[in-house]
């Protein structure tokens, strides 16, 4: 018997002695997250309906293969066309890994997924079920410290959607143009700005970012203009949670979104 | 107003134990200390029950109240309702020494492999000049009262017996964090022995010890967190990795 | 006595509140081998409750504050009964006593070019209190423990174990303190888990107790405060001084039940928080002291323009010594001015905006918040007299904190007397526990160095092991918790803030009643972590304190400092020129008259000639000082 039942300890057989509803938080957690992967998956895979220019879905951009639709390759298609036993992979995978490594290193997501998924612990005060733990000494979870390299990763991404963002602001092709036309906006472009605006909130709410920025610093008074930011990113910080939450929405929204213009081409409504 | 309780309370020592009903009065705006004294001074003289200040200040009345851990002192009957009955314990992660009471030594004893601060050596008394923004966030971890709820909840050692060896525990890694943000402190190698000796690889940032410290100390977006951030400056940080900077910093 | 631990050091430090740390530090930085009690887990001494800060004349806020300023203010508060050596040593060693606390990692507020921060304190002429928010006790005793661990790390490094030469025990009860041939030889007493019985051998002894609080009903100490230094020294042969001046802070929470007697500290009052009876009246102008009427303002105008300008404007009378301002709550309670709970209205939330409130008084929010439920930026709170500090304490040399009477023993701190006189100006105690606290630790270095062992007889060892016995020979006695009730309801009612000779009397004879009751107490239960048993040692101390106290209060027949007679309203200059000095036959308490011992000459020049008319007699004025 080891944890609260190890000996010495007081001898009180429930593994908790919680009385509020303390498994509903990881419950919803659990499922949140869990179809989102499921759609996530379902879309990296579909390898279709992605595009609906000027719009692109944020699972698919960059679009970097051959396979990719036309004019849907914002920085050119270096991957070429790779095939498994003659199935063309879809585009979404060589790009999926970093957005998805930039949310599974979080220091957020980390707490919400051992809390739900690996019950390490399920909440607090609630025994675990694991025999032995090792936290993140070693691999893979040693992994972690990448954080720093995938938020460099996401950055990126988030410059590459809103380049994605600053495109929809192009117009239907009209009669007797070959290309869209530059200030018109629809639904889709603010969807596509929603979108990376609260991917660049989550981006500059993270840890890294606040550590990056001033929290690394010993002497916040010899670099005043860095501790400005810092109190900024702090602020922000507090609230990273929720910006990991409406992100991952926004991102899930701004594809389904996408999907559906891409097959309805009609239902993307034109302010102007 | 005065009104009937029913409280739980665990009885026992080291080899038994179990949890004993009572019904005991409480009036209105009193803390779970104050009628566990009641029970104490009417109905178990010899309940053994560890508090000093009841202010919330000094941190010696941590117990785990309907499976929380908790100051006693500050947990107010009324936000019970009421006929719930009230249960509780000893601290789950410590042994116990009887009824209320646990063998907190394990923290004492950490606090002691912390390596001490170390004040510049040509620095006079009275000569260190501070700005207070740089003071600001080691002040925060100063706070701390020593009630060592994050200790207790903690699940690393809460659950796993065996990583007291190698896990200082929360109310530890704020300690490394206040003297590795101090702006005087002249020891230089805090980051990499948080890591490799103090086990701040083990925390995988669960926050139950943010939840439950009563002084609301942020131990891990203000504490933990930076620290494994300062630690991935020293040893896995990318940039730092390619510029061939990893091994300026080993004795960081 | 089965089963006795025995250890053997060079000093024996009785409580790890700042005082006793101190002292610690210092004895082992000498290379003596020290062992500290504390009654409580280590770090939680009563000392964290300190919240206002350490008063110390470092002139980083106003460079026009200096020792003698601080000196003055403290002869002031005390009303010049206090021992003038021990006010000079405090006045002049407190800057350095905090300002090393920073070499030891403490952070402390910060001015704008970076130095200690400081605030005005009631009885302060200048902004002298470092403090860290308001929870300045809190810094100083983690400081001075992780001093400790940082000693005891060096230990380590040089002998191999980190205990060699400080060991920290933890929750501890020390019974008696044994002497052998007229000289401190150790303590004995038990450990509070187990109750089995610890026998220390140590030539000097520190006692660093603290207070009293706990012989009394409403209180702001913990369990803790129950005299035990008070209690020991005067059965090891001590005296106790003035015994009869208590600090009833004057403002302490009335309600809710949950925070009663939890002090409202006074930077509530320096920060801009105003006191209003129950007809809103800001009833302090009405209770200026005649010797206080040039530096109080005497208008609500003028008060509150001092928040803004101190130089031209004199201080708000919310920030009078805390002795007239209890008076002062007292008196309207008693006129029927009061609130229902017996207390008056303590107000900050209409003159500072909540979010100011919550950052320069945030202890104070978040407890009053979390502990009761209210909101201090947005009502009043209910506050008066709580018993909080005790001004009298065991007779010491000022220098060497040696008791007198008694070779080997020292005392530091709260438990300590003469340094404050008849009352204590708030900030003055944690300052008080730095200076003295590592005075004591000289005293015993010299001591020891003088003075070799001192082995501790077998027939003391029994002596000492049978008394922690007795109440478990016992049956059927009396419960130990419903005498102590009784005892505070006495001492509270008939000793209080105000107090008569016809009730002291009552008192004193109630007392010895408990006292003879109390030796018939008898426990349930075993010695594993029993409460009911360490009351039972507890009691003891207190009655004794108690007996000391009213005995004390019923001889001085005059008004001063933290001792209030109805019947003698009036200070008196030749009562200010002797102490009570309490000491214990064995059978009871008995105390006699003792002169004061005269400021010399360039201490007495410090002062205004006319100020000191007010206290002083004339042939004393005409003296001019002792040397």
């Amino acid at each position: 018997m080891s944890g609260v039942f190890s000996p010495g300890r007081a001898k009180i057989k429930e593994r908790t002695l919680r009385t509020d509803k303390w498994w509903i938080e990881p419950a919803i957690t659990f499922g949140v997250l869990f179809s989102f992967i499921i759609y996530a998956t379902f879309r990296a895979f579909e390898n279709a309906n992605y595009f609906a220019e000027p719009l692109i879905s944020p699972f698919y951009s960059p679009c970097l293969s051959t396979a990719c639709q036309d004019g849907a390759s914002l920085i050119g298609q270096p991957i070429g066309t790779l095939a498994i036993f003659g199935m063309v992979i879809s585009p979404a995978l060589f790009i999926l890994i970093f957005p998805l490594g930039f949310r599974m290193t979080c220091y957020y997501y980390r707490k919400a997924y051992y809390r739900s998924f690996w019950l390490s612990p399920p909440a607090c005060a609630v025994a675990e079920p694991h025999e032995k733990y090792t936290g993140e000494t070693r691999a893979p979870l040693i992994m972690q410290n990448a954080h720093r390299w995938f938020f460099y990763a996401g950055l990126v991404f988030n410059v590459l959607l809103t380049i994605d963002a600053v495109l929809a602001f192009r117009g239907p092709v009209s009669e007797g143009s070959e290309v869209m036309e530059w200030g018109h906006m629809s639904v889709g472009t603010l969807v596509l700005l929603l979108n990376a605006t609260l991917l660049w909130g989550y981006s500059a709410s993270c840890h890294t970012c606040r550590h990056t920025i001033g929290g690394r610093l010993k002497h916040f008074s010899k670099h005043p203009f860095r501790y400005k930011l810092w109190t900024r990113v702090s602020i922000l910080n507090h609230y990273h949670q929720q910006f990991a939450w409406v992100s991952l929405f926004g991102v899930a929204f701004a594809d389904i979104y996408v999907r559906t213009v891409s097959i309805h081409p009609s239902l993307n409504f034109y302010f102007f | 107003m005065t009104r009937k309780l029913n409280l739980r309370i665990w009885r026992g020592d080291a080899t038994d134990g179990a949890l004993q009903d009572v019904v005991v009065e409480a009036n209105e705006g009193e803390v779970v200390l104050d009628v566990i004294h009641r029970v104490q001074a009417t109905q178990m003289g010899d309940l053994a029950v560890r508090w000093n200040c009841k202010a919330g200040k000094c941190g010696s009345c941590s117990m785990e109240i309907n499976g929380k851990p908790r100051l006693a002192c500050m947990t107010q009957v009324a936000s019970y309702g009421d006929d719930e009955t009230i249960t509780v314990t000893p601290l789950r992660a410590f042994p116990v020494i009887k009824d209320l009471v646990t063998d907190v030594s394990f923290n004492y004893r950490k606090a002691m492999e912390i390596p001490a601060y170390e004040h510049p050596k040509d620095l006079a008394p009275g000569d260190a000049r501070m700005e207070q923004i740089d003071v600001e966030r080691s002040q925060e971890f100063r706070k701390c009262i020593e009630c060592f709820l994050c200790q207790d909840t903690c699940h690393v050692i809460r659950d796993h017996e065996e990583n007291k060896k190698s896990f200082a525990g929360p109310r530890f890694f704020i300690r490394i964090a206040e003297l590795d943000m101090h702006p005087l402190d002249m020891l230089k190698n805090r980051k990499r022995t948080a890591q490799e000796e103090h086990g701040l690889g083990m925390c995988n940032i669960t926050k139950c010890c943010t939840e439950v410290c009563p002084e609301h100390i942020k131990i891990t977006d203000n504490a933990i967190i930076p620290m494994k951030e300062r630690v991935v400056d020293i040893k896995y940080d990318p940039a730092r990795m390619f510029a061939g900077l990893l091994k300026r910093d080993k004795r960081n | 006595m089965t089963n006795m631990e025995r250890h053997n050091y060079d000093v024996l430090i009785i409580g790890a509140g700042g005082a006793g740390l101190r002292a610690a530090v210092e004895a082992r930085e000498a290379g003596l081998r020290v062992a500290i009690i504390c009654k409580s887990l280590f770090g939680k001494a009563h000392t964290v409750m300190a919240e206002g800060g350490a008063a110390a004349s470092m002139g980083n806020v106003n460079d026009k504050d200096s020792w003698m300023v601080h000196f003055r203010d403290t002869m002031r508060g005390g009303k010049f009964l206090n021992h003038y050596r021990m006010a000079e040593l405090h006045a002049k060693e407190s800057p350095d006593r905090i300002w090393e606390l920073e070499t030891w990692g403490a952070l402390f507020d910060r001015t704008e070019e970076g130095k200690i921060s400081q605030r005005n304190f009631g009885g302060h002429e200048y902004p002298r209190l470092a403090h860290v928010g308001d929870r300045t006790g809190l810094e100083l005793i983690r400081t001075m423990q992780q001093r400790i661990v940082a000693l005891q790390q060096k230990d380590g490094r040089e002998t191999g174990d980190m205990e060699s030469h400080i060991k920290v025990f933890a929750e501890l009860t020390i019974t008696d303190i044994l002497k052998e041939n007229g000289k401190i030889s150790g303590a004995y007493g038990y450990w509070r888990e187990s109750g089995s019985e610890v026998l220390f051998e140590a030539p000097a002894v520190v006692i660093a107790t603290g207070g009293v609080g706990k012989t009394f009903k409403i209180t702001s100490n913990s369990w803790e405060g129950t005299g035990d230094g008070h209690a020991l020294a005067l059965k090891a042969g001590a005296n106790l001084v003035d015994m009869e001046f208590l600090q009833f802070h004057p403002t302490g929470m009335v309600w809710p039940p949950s925070v009663r007697g939890i002090l409202v500290t006074e930077s509530v009052r320096g920060e801009g928080g105003v006191l209003t009876n129950n007809v809103g009246e800001r009833f302090m102008f009405k209770y200026i002291p005649e010797v206080f009427k040039n530096i109080y303002a005497d208008n609500e105008a003028e008060a509150d323009r001092w928040y803004l300008d101190q130089d031209n404007n004199r201080r708000p009378p919310e920030l009078l010594p805390r002795d007239e301002v209890a008076r002062a709550i007292n008196s309207e309670v008693k006129a029927g001015r009061g609130t229902e709970h017996g207390g008056v209205f303590l107000d900050v939330s209409k003159r500072i905006p909540a979010d100011v409130i919550k950052k320069r008084l945030p202890s104070m929010w978040h407890q009053f918040y979390e502990l009761a439920g209210v909101d201090i930026t947005k009502e009043a709170m209910e506050v008066g007299p709580t018993c909080h500090y005790v001004m009298g304490g065991v007779e010491v040399e000022p220098d060497n904190a040696a008791a007198i009477g008694v070779p080997g023993l020292f005392a530091a701190g709260e438990v300590a007397g003469g340094m404050h006189g008849s009352n204590r100006l708030g900030g003055n105690s944690l300052s008080d526990l730095l200076v003295f606290g590592r005075r004591a630790g000289m005293g015993a270095i010299e001591y020891v160095k003088n003075n070799g062992a001192n082995p501790v007889s077998d027939a003391s060892i029994k002596a000492a092991a049978a008394r922690i016995e007795a109440p478990f020979s016992r049956e059927g006695g009396e419960n130990s918790y419903s005498l102590h009730a009784e005892l505070q309801e006495v001492t509270h009612n008939l000793v209080g803030i105000i107090r008569t000779g016809k009730e002291v009397e009552e008192a004193i004879e109630k007392i010895a009643d408990i006292r003879k009751r109390s030796a018939n107490v008898s426990v349930a239960g075993g010695r594993k972590f029993n409460p009911g048993f360490h009351l039972a040692f507890d009691l003891d101390n207190m009655l004794l304190v108690a007996e000391s106290t009213a005995k004390s209060a019923l001889r001085r027949e005059e008004s001063r400092g933290g001792h209030t007679r109805d019947d003698f309203p009036g200070m008196d200059t030749t009562w200010r020129q002797v102490n009570n000095i309490s000491s214990f036959d064995g059978k009871q308490v008995n105390v006699k008259s003792q002169p004061l011992p005269p400021m010399p000459k360039e201490l007495f020049d410090l002062f205004d000639i006319h100020e000191l008319e007010k206290y002083m007699t004339p042939e004393e004025i005409a003296k001019g000082g002792s040397n």
